[in-house]
């Protein structure tokens, strides 16, 4: 019985607790936000609005995540207000790490809710948009999926809109081109649990035919893909799919040429992009083909500003991997930025549940190309995928074609 | 005397779970989502959760002396078997994308079918969800009574090496493609009850529960918990903790009495396991890494090994600190003060710093062995003290 | 002789990360040999080598890399005895696998704060990167090097545990803690230098295992951790030749397993894939248990009774 009293007693601390934090964290939150990390600090009197950036900085992802966050940070400093009603606000970037982890992405969500955001951004990586999407639908919270290619991200709440491709024709687009290869046999790689690379390979199957394909899954926290490499020559495969994040794609990379592989790499949008240039630069015997969502030089006059902006500032160059290459999520990231402000413009107001109303009316001409919503969709009409090759000898990404789905 | 003070003992019971469930409700309707305290729903219902995973654990590493690291495991178990029976018919479809589900039916629904409700109603929602509570705490049981045949013969890290060993077959097991169409191979589940879905109408308004229910379940198990350790069976477990030689010479049945705390102990890891799935929204096998083992074994420390109340308030400051007040130290600005040393990551190295303190110069955590109660009869009559304290401590 | 043209590409693979494990695993043997301690942190001492391979050889040439990156592994192998371990040396048993704990969450949080999460490339080391053919198999040097040079290194250390006034030491403290001290040895540093040995084993370990998967991430010591663990049980906890036998087992196993689907297929075992790859990891901890039931004291064990 004592026991029972102790634990009632302990609940009480608890709550008593609960209440003292509570007060404590009552003044700190007038200007300052404890919470979550803000580009700057808006002068004094501004109207604000805030826009929350739900990406992941750490993790496997982070790499590709820093690079989305550039190309929002990069439309920010051009386009750093908006009118809202006739009003003039200052554009506030609160950002929200969800480390690539699903389970972590639920509270990096709620913390964005929290800071009274108008319209969330993000992610790369589907599976933390799929986890974090229950939470944005609960709050009523708008949010723009930018490069998360997997169909389940718009389907499990109302809130969660998204501008890129989806698995389901990308998928189709990388098996065509397969064939167009002359494969006729498929090795399918992908991360256990990863909602991305687990979809992308489904669809890629079901396009390719299942008779045709060999499909693996590998572990988290697997560095040694030597027996995957072994796996698919053994069963005379001649594509070698793997779309999987590019923390994996610089190992199996590695692996491909040590062992001499001797088959076309296949993979989708996560494999665009530096990390995988810097890793299969001067493999000779690696063939690496992805598609993306843009190409560099697609718009000479913007490339040149962004390169700029980024070689401007030592930490950009660093969140960009290094070098100013310019990554086709950093575009993206960049033509959802100015969606959102669309959106925010035709709401006229900064309540989430206005502007929200408003997003599916935005029809915005981007740099990746057109971005609309058809009639009670949420995914924005999307058609072409670019392919590209990369070349292991100069270290770039040659454009191969744009490619659709009839 | 002894008998009134009982008396007196369980109508102060009542009166605090009231004033508590009471409180919790008023949260849920006072913080709005967007609200910035929204923050202490999220920590009061994650704590309650993990409140109750380590009296589980304590149950097990604190009173009963065997060192089990398999936590994470039977947590992956219990919320499995509450979302796979609770992903209502309508759903099933868009969760199984992969796979031709065999369970396609809720608990819930097939309740309320039974009382001809329609399928979202209040009864079958609540009836459902503690049915699928129940199962899921159940087969937890029976895994841990199946592993612990071979492995509760083994003694302290060996145990411990073993028990780890097995969460991580049974998170490869359910991950497992050929299992897809019961547990959707390695993808997430989802769509299932959630906290959020127990808001009701009554009279008009809608009240949301939200808060409420985990923090119901979780002091009503931990009650039970509390019940089982000062049972003639909770002296057993700890006479096996302080001698296990003295104690089978007491004729204390070792290999039974700790079977039974190793499957007790599961059973309410799976319990917590469910709640743990209805709080997160979506579950996955791979959310389930022996790094949550070590946080559950860390808060059970940090509380001290042995004390209930200890876990418990271990278990809010621990989920408080990481979710919530240390936040500001990834973010640039802490307690008013601005560095650059304060960037993403900085907060769980101050966390880790914390711990190890902890550990190497408070090595009996917050509580020791104690319970609150010691405390109190302490600081009111410090002459008589040291006598009744011990006697209440060991009683 | 056509399974094993299939099989060998397997084989090599899981020698090279079997002998990779067994240096980190007679790390995991010795500690446990004398202070009866799981040492969960050493998997992370190992990630932090690499890491610290990664920042140092950023602005020092490789020949001062190597040997200065070993020597901070050491001295991080000692400081953490002394600060973590050596004050719970009284304590219970279940205290000092705690603060392990702690210093392994600890390393792997500093390592997250440091990179800022995100995966490093390892430096190339010349040579031991480049690419061979074995028996028609390509792979990597490191691939060939690693099992002589695990042998070479635990050749040297038996020689040193049996032949050294400082070996003997170790192996009375093994045997009887209590008596050593008595005798007069200084258990104090018996058991840094017993820690010292460890972390230069795994700092070696890491430049094999990263030359071979080039990349580093806060976690990537954890599985290796506890697999090299499992080795050291089932090699017989305290035997650093059972440890070195269990590795390059558990090393072999895991491979075969990735590639067991194939392999059956191909023989005609089995007709559909079984998705066996999901099992790689799992097996390592089937046999932990295998071996912990039917023979606690592994395979080269003592017969000690008061250990299981």
């Amino acid at each position: 019985m004592k026991k029972i009293l102790a634990l009632l007693l302990a609940l009480c601390m608890v709550f008593a607790l609960a209440a003292c934090g509570n007060s404590s964290d009552e003044p700190a939150g007038g200007s300052e936000d404890p919470g979550a990390a803000e580009s700057e600090a808006p002068a004094s009197g501004d109207n604000v609005i805030k826009i929350g950036v739900f990406e992941p900085q750490s993790g496997d992802n982070g790499a590709g995540g820093k690079q989305e966050i550039l190309g929002m940070q990069y439309a920010n400093s051009l386009t750093p207000t908006v009118e809202v009603g006739g009003v003039e606000y200052t554009v506030q970037l609160v950002y929200a790490d969800n480390q690539s982890s699903n389970d972590k992405a639920v509270s990096a969500a709620q913390e964005l809710i929290t800071q009274g955001v108008s319209v969330v951004l993000g992610s790369y990586g589907s599976g933390v948009s799929v986890s974090a999407a229950t939470a944005f639908g609960d709050a009523g919270m708008p949010a723009i999926g930018v490069t998360c290619t997997n169909p389940q991200v718009t389907q499990v709440s109302d809130t969660y809109y998204r501008i890129c491709f989806i698995d389901p024709f990308q998928g189709t687009v990388l098996a065509n081109y397969a064939r167009e290869l002359g494969a006729t046999k498929a090795y399918c790689l992908a991360k256990q649990g990863d909602d991305y690379s687990v979809g992308l390979v489904n669809y890629f199957v079901e396009a390719f035919g299942a008779e045709n394909c060999i499909q693996e899954v590998f572990q988290e926290g697997t560095s040694d893909y030597s027996s995957y490499v072994t796996n698919a020559k053994a069963n005379g495969c001649d594509i070698f799919f793997a779309p999987v994040s590019t923390e994996a794609a610089a190992l199996i990379i590695d692996q491909a040429a040590t062992q001499d592989l001797g088959m076309t790499i296949l993979a989708g949008d996560t494999w665009d992009s530096n990390v995988i240039i810097a890793a299969a630069q001067g493999k000779d015997n690696v063939d690496i083909y992805v598609t993306t969502f843009y190409q560099e030089g697609g718009n000479a006059e913007f490339d040149a500003a962004f390169k700029e902006w980024i070689n401007s500032d030592s930490v950009n160059l660093e969140n960009n991997g290094g070098n100013d290459m310019i990554a086709a999520v950093s575009v993206l990231g960049y033509d959802a930025y100015y969606v959102a402000l669309e959106a925010i413009k035709a709401a006229g107001s900064t309540d989430p549940a206005a502007v929200l109303e408003a997003l599916p009316g935005v029809n915005y001409q981007g740099i990746t190309g057109n971005i609309s919503f058809a009639e009670g969709a949420k995914d924005a009409t999307r058609d072409v995928a670019f392919i590209k090759y990369c070349n292991t000898e100069t270290g770039v990404w040659d454009l191969i074609g744009e490619q659709g789905v009839e | 005397m002894e008998k009134s003070r009982k008396k007196l003992n369980v109508i102060i019971t009542a009166a605090f779970l009231i004033a508590l469930y009471a409180l919790t409700i008023l949260l849920d309707a006072v913080i709005a989502p967007t609200s910035r305290m929204y923050m202490l729903i999220t920590v009061i219902q994650k704590s309650a959760v993990y409140a109750l995973v380590a009296v589980s654990m304590n149950l097990l590493n604190g009173f009963t002396g065997l060192f089990s690291l398999g936590q994470a495991g039977f947590m992956l178990i219990g919320a499995y078997t509450y979302a796979i029976f609770s992903i209502p018919s309508e759903n099933t479809a868009s969760v199984y994308q992969y796979y031709d589900a065999v369970v396609t039916f809720s608990f819930q629904e097939a309740i309320n079918g039974l009382f001809g409700l329609e399928a979202t109603a209040a009864p079958g929602l609540i009836l459902g969800a503690l049915l699928a509570m129940l199962l899921a705490g159940a087969v937890a049981a029976l895994f841990a009574w199946l592993i612990g045949l071979p492995v509760l013969r083994l003694k302290s890290d060996y145990l411990a090496i073993a028990t780890l060993g097995f969460a991580e077959i049974i998170k490869a097991i359910f991950q497992w493609a050929k299992l897809g169409p019961l547990t959707n191979g390695s993808n997430v589940l989802r769509g299932y009850t959630r906290l959020s879905d127990f808001t009701f109408e009554i009279g008009g308004t809608s009240v949301s529960f939200a808060t409420f229910v985990p923090v119901f379940v979780a002091s009503m198990c931990i009650l039970l918990i509390v019940l089982l350790i000062n049972s003639s069976y909770g002296r057993a477990f700890k006479a096996i903790r302080e001698d296990e030689v003295a104690a089978e010479a007491m004729g204390i049945k070792l290999f039974k009495h700790k079977q039974m705390a190793f499957c007790i102990s599961c059973f309410f890891a799976g319990v917590g396991g469910a709640l743990l799935a209805m709080f997160m929204n979506t579950i996955q096998a791979a959310q389930f890494k022996s790094s949550m083992t070590y946080e559950i074994l860390l808060i059970v420390v940090l509380g001290g090994l042995g004390s209930v109340t200890g876990s418990c308030i271990a278990s809010f400051l621990f989920i408080a600190c990481s979710e919530w007040w240390l936040r500001g130290l990834d973010s640039g600005s802490f307690l008013g003060i601005e560095s650059t040393i304060f960037r993403s990551g900085f907060r769980l190295v101050v966390f880790s710093v914390i711990i190890m303190l902890v550990v190497l110069f408070f090595r009996k955590g917050l509580m020791g062995q104690k319970e609150l109660p010691d405390l109190f009869r302490r600081r009111r009559k410090p002459a008589a003290a040291p006598a009744s304290a011990e006697g209440g401590a060991s009683k | 002789m056509e399974l094993f043209d299939k099989l060998l590409p397997y084989l090599l693979s899981g020698i090279s990360v079997g002998g990779q494990y067994a240096l980190i695993a007679v790390g995991y043997t010795m500690v446990y040999g004398i202070l009866r301690l799981i040492n969960f942190a050493h998997g992370d001492v190992f990630m932090v080598a690499g890491l610290m391979m990664v920042y140092v050889s950023t602005w020092a040439p490789l020949y001062v890399a190597i040997p200065l990156v070993i020597l901070l592994t050491v001295l991080l192998g000692f400081v953490i005895e002394r600060v973590a371990y050596k004050p719970l040396r009284r304590a219970p048993r279940m205290s000092v696998m705690i603060s392990a704990i702690g210093v392994s969450y600890l390393l792997q949080n500093l390592a997250l704060y440091v990179t800022g999460g995100l995966n490093k490339n390892y430096p190339t080391i010349p040579w031991i990167s480049d690419t061979v053919s074995v028996f028609g198999a390509t792979t990597k040097m490191v691939t060939l090097v690693t099992p002589v040079l695990t042998f070479l290194l635990v050749v040297l250390l038996v020689q040193l545990i049996n032949h050294t006034k400082i070996g003997m030491a170790m192996r009375a403290v093994a045997r009887d803690f209590e008596t050593s001290s008595l005798m007069g040895i200084k258990i104090n540093n018996v058991i840094s230098i017993t820690f010292i040995i460890g972390s230069f084993l795994a700092a070696i370990g890491s430049m094999l295992f990263f030359t071979n998967y080039p990349g580093v991430t806060p976690t990537v010591g954890a599985m290796p951790g506890l697999k090299a663990f499992v080795a050291a049980v089932f090699g017989g906890i305290g035997s650093i030749p059972g440890a070195v036998i269990g590795a390059f087992i558990i090393g072999i196993c895991e491979n075969i397993i990735k590639g067991l689907d194939t392999l059956l297929t191909t023989f005609g075992v089995i007709q559909q894939p079984l998705g066996l790859s999901t099992f790689a990891d799992a097996f390592t901890f089937v046999l932990l248990i295998v071996i912990l039931v039917f023979k606690p004291t592994g395979l080269f064990g003592e017969k000690a009774t008061d250990k299981v």
